[in-house]
């Protein structure tokens, strides 16, 4: 045995806001060999970032490690003193925080707080330590390795940041390197070369890791063990083959379910289109910010048809500043398009709030993506849906209550509820209540916001179910807009892909797992990590050296694909010249591309066989 | 520094002149309204009109009220803001041998201050909760409640009268040693200090614990820097532009502080010589005085709008 962790009875407790202790980790034991890569999967409050950060034998403001022992090497990192911690973190145990964007000090140069752990622990003189940091730079493939480091955080990716992140922490070579959900913030495209990249020197340098994570499907890309947590409690502790093809506790079981998007899609059945009139209509809509009125200002979407018929749903998806939020807006009146209508039921609505009636206000809701924030927190549950019964319906306060009762019921909440405030709920009973309160207004159109994503999966999953249902009921129509294909394609009836601004494709449910795609459809549907060892390996394609060369020096043209830069199917003296046409297909829906459909079936079905069993 | 930066603080310069034009139409219009005028006050009671008359056609007076603005206004552009009515010297004259002494008093009271306060507020912050910070915060509460005449009555009560270690007057032309000066300026300073210190102290551990709050602090900590180090190389960086903000802020506060500080020690400065040039209906100083005093405040503000701009990282570079 070559064991370097060893963490036993371990336990945290936090201080409630009665000021009394409750334990929020109750004994959790675990070891790791030298070289291993160990994931701690769960939900939020399961404890597994509370777990990875008593590595570095650090509690967060509130918490207090009360007992166990955590021994790294031959140090019980529980018994150092301050000194001995500071000596410690950093140099024998390093960090990769969740949000590399938040954790770079805004005011320093990314160089410096790179190589800041090896100057602090004086492991090597700065000069030595820049030289390395370039190394590691080339290692995780970032672009500009000399120059990177000379910026400010501000001024590079999210995605890169992440990676620069990696960067400080190898850089004293430390013994063990704790990954508190370093990927989660990303959007998927982006993800799996962070993850490539992570992969690529964890192996090298045999790197021995604790991978914080709630995504099962990482995980399985990463790990070579697996501790899967709840409330705080280790239910279940296994190589990584077992834990996804043999799961031995109920709890691993239910979150391999929610996982699966076949079981999803299952429950919420199939839409009512007995009635097939269009309740929205968004014509040639164009969105300008800052001088938008004289033809300048940054085009955030352009040329976007799209309808909405009663009863349906449909799903807007892209990665973040596609615009797919802009629209939802645009749609709602909070920013004013700079060409194009959006017309309800046949009639133009005006392009702001200002121009239209309340009738309109109550048939487009809007359900926003953090209920934390939605919600004001000083009312009561039963005053937040009060307000729209009210200014929409002028109801009594009798009717008020007997109604509230009613949206209680209809998003599966108790009725006790009511006279509770926003803090006193969990996340996904606060984005019920912030689903019943569009539902108050008793709208044609709820726009919905990434109203999952801030959701645990299982909670998210039961979230999608219940709008399902409500669907089905009330006969409502959903704008759904998500990073996340999978969710969509569980709850969608046409799916409408953003890209840069633009609809690069409309997709109908029944085709939509076979190509064609368009290709940055296609690049998104298989950057969706999936549940299988090796996946990460197989996926391939993806960088900038293989794509078809491009022949430089043409003028920029306005309305050319501005998928180019990343398609691996582009075409030199095409799709650098021309604009690309909207390609009708035979299966129903659109995509925006020069490759003939039967030229995208070939090329993308290729790569299905390879990807495609385990779905 | 960048062209974003020289923009904004353009800008800046360029609402900051249009403000000082709107002010000093209102200063010119109030000074009118007050009753009475120097005419009057210099020929007494028992005046003929006719005398009364005279007087004020040789002052100009008599001229219509928008032609004696913009005459006035011309002045100050070009830097000479008419002469005194009570003794016929040159404004100019007048302050100028006034404002250096105000100038020190302010230049020590900020150099004692500013230190002080930042030294306070940056421990205050890193032992937040401490027995420290909560004597402080006490301390910071009551001297900013405190007013200063009530600060300086008190000290001269204490130190001029029953210990009998400082003078009650600051007699600024008698200072002929570095020991005089010390003499002269403890009072009058620390009556300054004491709400200054306490304001910006409060502002600056504000600003460090905002700081100290952010994911980069913990992730700092977590590569093993010392809490001195976190607080001067992370923290404290970020933290310069709200602080530069406070402190220029805290000091135009000086500006109002100083008419009275100087009126009780009977401090030669330019506040004493404003509050007499309001008693003898002295309009042109009194214009004058008044205009200083918001030049003064205006370009405190500027500096403290210009170092949170240019302490932002993103205009940087």
């Amino acid at each position: 045995m070559n064991e370097i962790v060893k963490v036993s009875g371990l336990q945290v407790a936090a201080r409630n806001p009665q000021g009394e202790d409750v334990a929020i980790v109750h004994g959790a034991d675990f070891a790791l060999e030298k070289g291993e890569v160990l994931a701690l999967i769960g939900e939020s409050g399961s404890g597994k970032t509370t777990i990875a950060l008593s590595l570095l034998g650090y509690a967060r403001k509130g918490c207090r490690i009360v007992g166990g022992s955590v021994r790294i090497g031959d140090v019980d990192v529980l018994k150092l003193d301050q000194d001995g911690l500071a000596r410690l973190r950093g140099r024998t145990v390093s960090y990769i925080a969740q949000s590399a964007a938040a954790a770079f000090n805004p005011s320093k140069t990314i160089m410096d707080q790179v190589i800041e752990s090896a100057l602090i622990h004086k492991t090597m003189p700065r000069r030595q330590a820049e030289a390395k940091a370039v190394q590691l730079f080339r290692e995780l493939a970032l672009p500009d390795p000399e120059g990177i480091g000379s910026r400010y955080p501000h001024q590079v990716s999210g995605g890169q940041l992440q990676r620069l992140m990696a960067a400080m922490a190898l850089i004293t070579d430390p013994a063990l390197v704790v990954l508190d959900e370093p990927t989660t913030a990303l959007d998927v495209t982006t993800q799996i070369e962070v993850l490539r990249a992570f992969k690529k020197v964890v192996r090298e340098r045999g790197t021995t890791a604790v991978y914080v994570s709630h995504d099962l499907a990482v995980v399985a890309q990463m790990a070579d063990r697996i501790v899967v947590l709840q409330n705080g409690q280790i239910q279940e502790n296994g190589r990584t083959e077992q834990i996804l093809s043999a799961p031995a506790h109920p709890y691993t079981r239910s979150l391999l379910a929610a996982m699966d998007p076949a079981s999803r899609a299952a429950a919420t059945g199939s839409s009512r289109q007995d009635r097939h009139d269009i309740i929205l209509d968004v014509r040639d809509l164009e969105v300008r910010f800052g001088n938008g009125k004289a033809g300048g200002g940054k085009v955030v979407l352009q040329d976007i048809n799209l309808q909405i018929r009663r009863g349906a749903t449909v799903g807007v998806i892209g990665e973040s500043g596609s615009g797919k939020t802009t629209l939802a807006r645009a749609i709602a009146g909070l920013v004013a398009p700079s060409a194009g209508h959006v017309l309800l039921d046949g009639k133009a609505l005006a392009p702001t709030l200002e121009g239209r009636t309340r009738d309109q206000f109550r048939r487009v809701q809007y359900v926003f993506q953090n209920a934390d924030t939605a919600l004001n927190p000083q009312h009561s549950i039963e005053a937040i849906l009060s307000r729209p019964l009210k200014f929409y319906h002028g109801m009594t306060r009798e009717q008020r209550r007997k109604r509230v009762a009613e949206l209680l019921d209809l998003v599966r909440l108790p009725q006790s509820v009511a006279q509770r405030r926003p803090g006193e709920l969990s996340g996904g009973q606060k984005q019920r209540i912030n689903l019943a309160r569009a539902l108050a207004a008793e709208p044609d159109l709820i726009l919905c916001d990434e109203v999952t994503s801030a959701l645990d999966t299982v909670v998210g999953a039961a979230i999608l179910e219940l709008m399902a249902e409500l669907r089905r009921e009330l006969n409502v129509s959903y704008m759904f807009i998500s990073h996340d294909l999978g969710t969509v394609r569980s709850i969608c009836d046409e799916i409408v892909v953003l890209y840069a601004g633009r609809k690069v494709e409309v997709r109908q449910r029944e085709a939509r797992q076979e190509p064609p795609f368009h290709p940055y459809s296609h690049l998104l549907d298989t950057s969706i990590p999936m549940l299988r060892r090796g996946w990460l390996e197989e996926v391939t394609g993806r960088t900038a050296a293989t794509l078809p060369a491009l022949a430089a020096g043409l003028s920029p043209q306005t309305g050319l694909c501005p998928f180019i830069d990343r398609c691996s199917l582009r075409v030199n003296g095409l799709c650098n010249t021309t604009p690309p046409p909207l390609r009708q297909l035979a299966g129903g829906g659109s995509i925006l591309c020069h490759r003939s459909e039967e030229e995208l079936v070939r090329a993308q079905g290729a790569l299905k066989l390879v990807t495609g069993e385990a779905a | 520094m960048n062209g974003t930066i020289a923009r904004l603080v353009l800008k800046r310069l360029g609402v900051g002149v249009l403000t000082l034009l709107i002010v000093s139409l209102v200063i010119f219009t109030i000074t009118a309204l007050l009753p009475g005028d120097a005419a009057q006050a210099l020929l007494g009671q028992e005046a003929t009109p006719e005398t009364v008359a005279a007087l004020r056609a040789t002052f100009g007076l008599d001229q219509p009220a928008h032609l004696r603005y913009l005459q006035w206004l011309g002045g100050l552009v070009t830097g000479d803001p008419g002469n005194s009515l009570v003794n016929g010297l040159p404004v100019a004259d007048l302050i100028g041998s006034r404002l250096p002494n105000t100038l020190k008093l302010a230049a020590i009271a900020a150099l004692a201050a500013v230190p002080l306060a930042l030294t306070i507020g940056i421990v205050s912050a890193m032992f937040r909760g401490s027995l420290f910070d909560r004597l402080m915060n006490m301390a910071a509460v009551s001297a900013v409640s405190v007013p200063e005449f009530l600060i300086a009555t008190l000290a001269v009560l204490l130190f001029a009268v029953h210990l009998q270690w400082l003078p009650a007057l600051s007699h600024v032309s008698e200072i002929n040693s570095f020991g005089d000066m010390l003499r002269a300026y403890a009072m009058p300073v620390l009556t300054l200090c004491c709400g200054l210190v306490a304001q910006m102290a409060r502002m600056t551990r504000a600003a460090v614990i905002d700081q100290l709050s952010a994911p980069y602090v913990e992730m700092a900590m977590l590569k093993g820097a010392r809490p001195v180090r976190v607080v001067l190389t992370h923290a404290l960086p970020n933290a310069v532009g709200p602080i530069a903000n406070a402190v220029a802020l805290s000091l135009s506060y000086l500006l109002g502080g100083v008419i009275i500080v100087e009126s009780i020690f009977h401090y030669p400065g330019i506040a004493t010589l404003m509050l007499d040039a309001v008693s003898g209906r002295d309009i042109p100083l009194v214009q004058a005085c008044a205009m200083l005093f918001c030049v003064g405040y205006m370009v405190l503000v500027l500096v403290a709008d210009v170092s949170a701009i240019v302490s932002n990282p993103r205009l940087r570079k």
